[in-house]
């Protein structure tokens, strides 16, 4: 055999060998995060969970105030985001291609996409929670519902640029208006995908702490006051763990299980939909 | 061209009937677009109208003091500036391998049924929120690399001249280093998603090519894929280097929160975002508050560039991919 040849095939196993130690490296890590979850947080999962408040430290409890919290602020961002992510995506792919405006808004998007979330909390503590004088959950579903309109702007662009031009082409000729095409057209043909698209942003805000810090900061007990600081899952989480006391610490181990359970969840129903309407067409 | 199109439909509708809708929806989706754009200009002013007491008040010198103190309220963004950006070159000089042995395993190595599940799993490691990686970093990671990694790193590194520097003082386990690591963790799926796409772009017919002419596989990546994808290899670091610089929970749980520069890794520092989790609802005094929001401003301003040149350096390859 040749040495360069049998240099080459070398150098070749190497790199072979450590993309593969690579691959590796990245599924452990998310085996390890989801195996450490389910020991810790099994042992908090059980009724007492889902039945009782918060406990001060030293006492038994469970996270009912701050899940029934994360449910309503994740609800109302959901209300005010989709509608705002689906007209402004809705615009992008119908009424600016190619044009300038139209790339600037997108830029703009996929910046305000990546953006550190803490910085969305920052902007929702200076415009509401200082001029109204107090945290509240209005606050907190705000900054939540500005995280998603991002996500939900991307993918209605995308799914709506899938929809071939043909279809509204065909319902233009028989004299539909164009906001016509739009809805009872355009929208039905990419339907599964925007729905994706709303469930990816849920489970993007479902876990996001940071901006919740500054705006519906916390609450120890069950509140429906929506113009009062209310008790969410993710600060809970980490006011809990970072804490001395045990009870505490499982209580937040129990919570960091439920809420990977439910984006892992989220990101998984929103695939097969994805795959669904993909195999159907 | 499309914009004139549209126009000449809208004309035509409006002699019958759906003029009003026409004009009505359009409007209504164009102000939902702005107001994309009315966010973004919130955020800079809301940034900057908070950050201008302790600007005024310190000036230049908010830059480069690394005094830290509420009592006497003096305060500096050094240290936070500082842990922000070495955190994050940690979770580069980790991340950008790793995730380039895995684009590089999915797109040329692995077989076909595999792909798709592979790619879900990464994709999963990117869905898992920062708070899990927080928690599971202070009670797992934290103890793991204090006993068994950083005491090697003392023993080895530490004794090395120059480069020992970094590796000095008693195992922690929270501190500049595990935060770099756990953040490491978290850019990976998100720089090797953009590379395996961008590799998939490499027409097929190159690779082909190349082995045809008896390459290896390492050779084909070398020297065909990854001059073909480049920027946007170099885009899809961009994009996980703006994720690393703004991440806040993970980062607050293992950092420790000090605001001191020291030059070895295995100490506590602090985080822009890690102090502002940490500092703003305990933050008394007009002052205190000024300087964390002028903290954020710093962060905006370097994400926002980091992200615009990422997202810039994408559009070329979309455009060019196109032509």
């Amino acid at each position: 055999m040749i040495p360069l040849y049998a240099r080459r095939r070398l150098t070749n196993r190497i790199i072979i060998g450590l993309s593969i130690a690579a691959t590796g490296f990245g599924l452990l890590w998310l085996v390890m995060v989801l195996g450490t979850l389910l020991i810790n947080g099994a042992s908090a999962i059980g009724p007492a969970l889902f039945a009782q408040m918060t406990p001060p430290p030293g006492s038994s409890g469970g996270l009912l105030n701050a899940i029934a919290g994360s449910l309503v602020m994740t609800g109302i961002a959901t209300l005010i985001g989709t509608p705002t992510g689906i007209l402004a995506g809705t615009f992008l792919a119908e009424y600016a291609r190619g044009s300038q405006f139209g790339e600037l808004v997108r830029f703009i998007n996929d910046i305000l996409l990546s953006a550190p979330s803490i910085i969305i909390g920052l902007f929702v503590y200076e415009a509401m929670v200082v001029r109204m004088g107090h945290f509240s959950a209005w606050a907190g579903a705000v900054a939540l519902a500005i995280i998603m309109v991002p996500v939900i702007v991307r993918t209605t662009e995308d799914m709506l640029r899938l929809v071939p031009s043909a279809l509204r082409e065909a319902a233009a000729a028989l004299g539909a208006p164009k906001w016509k095409v739009v809805v009872m057209v355009t929208y039905r043909a990419a339907l599964q995908g925007m729905v994706t698209g709303v469930l990816l942003a849920i489970a993007r805000i479902s876990g996001e702490t940071a901006p919740l810090l500054f705006t519906a900061l916390n609450n120890q007990f069950w509140s429906t006051d929506l113009n009062r600081p209310m008790a969410n899952l993710p600060v809970v989480i980490f006011q809990f763990a970072m804490s001395p006391y045990a009870d505490w610490q499982v209580l937040a181990w129990g919570g960091a299980l439920l809420i990977t359970v439910s984006i892992l969840v989220l990101n998984i129903t929103a695939r097969i939909l994805a795959a669904w309407s993909s195999f159907k067409s | 061209m499309s914009a004139e199109i549209a126009i000449g439909r809208k004309g035509r509708a409006a002699g019958r009937h759906g003029a009003f809708g026409d004009a009505a929806f359009k409007t209504l989706t164009l102000a939902f677009a702005v107001l994309v754009l009315v966010v973004l200009a919130g955020v800079i002013a809301s940034l900057v109208l908070g950050a201008a007491p302790a600007l005024e008040h310190f000036g230049f010198n908010f830059l480069i003091t690394e005094a830290w103190n509420p009592v006497t309220e003096k305060f500096g963004a050094l240290a936070p500036v500082y842990g922000t950006l070495v955190t994050s070159a940690i979770a580069m000089l980790i991340g950008i391998p790793v995730a380039f042995g895995i684009a590089l395993f999915i797109t040329e190595l692995c077989p076909n049924w595999l792909k798709r599940p592979l790619s879900i799993m990464i994709e999963l490691l990117a869905a898992i929120p920062s708070i899990i990686y927080g928690i599971w970093g202070l009670f797992v990671l934290a103890p793991f690399v204090q006993e068994h990694i950083e005491p090697a790193l003392i023993d080895t590194l530490g004794a090395v001249p120059g480069i020992g520097l970094l590796f000095q003082g008693p195992p922690l386990g929270i501190g500049v280093l595990t935060a770099g690591f756990i953040l490491a963790i978290m850019v990976l799926p998100f720089i090797s998603a953009v590379m395996r796409d961008v590799f998939e772009t490499v027409p097929a017919v190159l690779r082909e090519s190349t082995y045809a002419l008896g390459a290896t596989t390492s050779e084909v990546v070398w020297r065909v894929v990854l001059p073909y994808a480049r920027i946007g290899v170099f885009g899809g670091i961009l994009l996980g280097l703006g994720r690393a610089l703004g991440e806040t929970m993970a980062v607050t749980f293992v950092i420790g929160n000090a605001h001191h520069i020291h030059a070895s890794l295995l100490q506590p520092g602090t985080t822009i975002s890690a102090a502002l989790a940490n500092e703003f609802t305990e933050a008394v005094g007009d002052l205190y508050l000024s300087s964390l929001i002028a903290l954020g401003l710093i962060l905006f301003v370097i994400t926002f560039i980091v992200l615009a040149l990422a997202k810039l350096l994408l559009i070329r390859l979309e455009k060019q991919a196109g032509s």
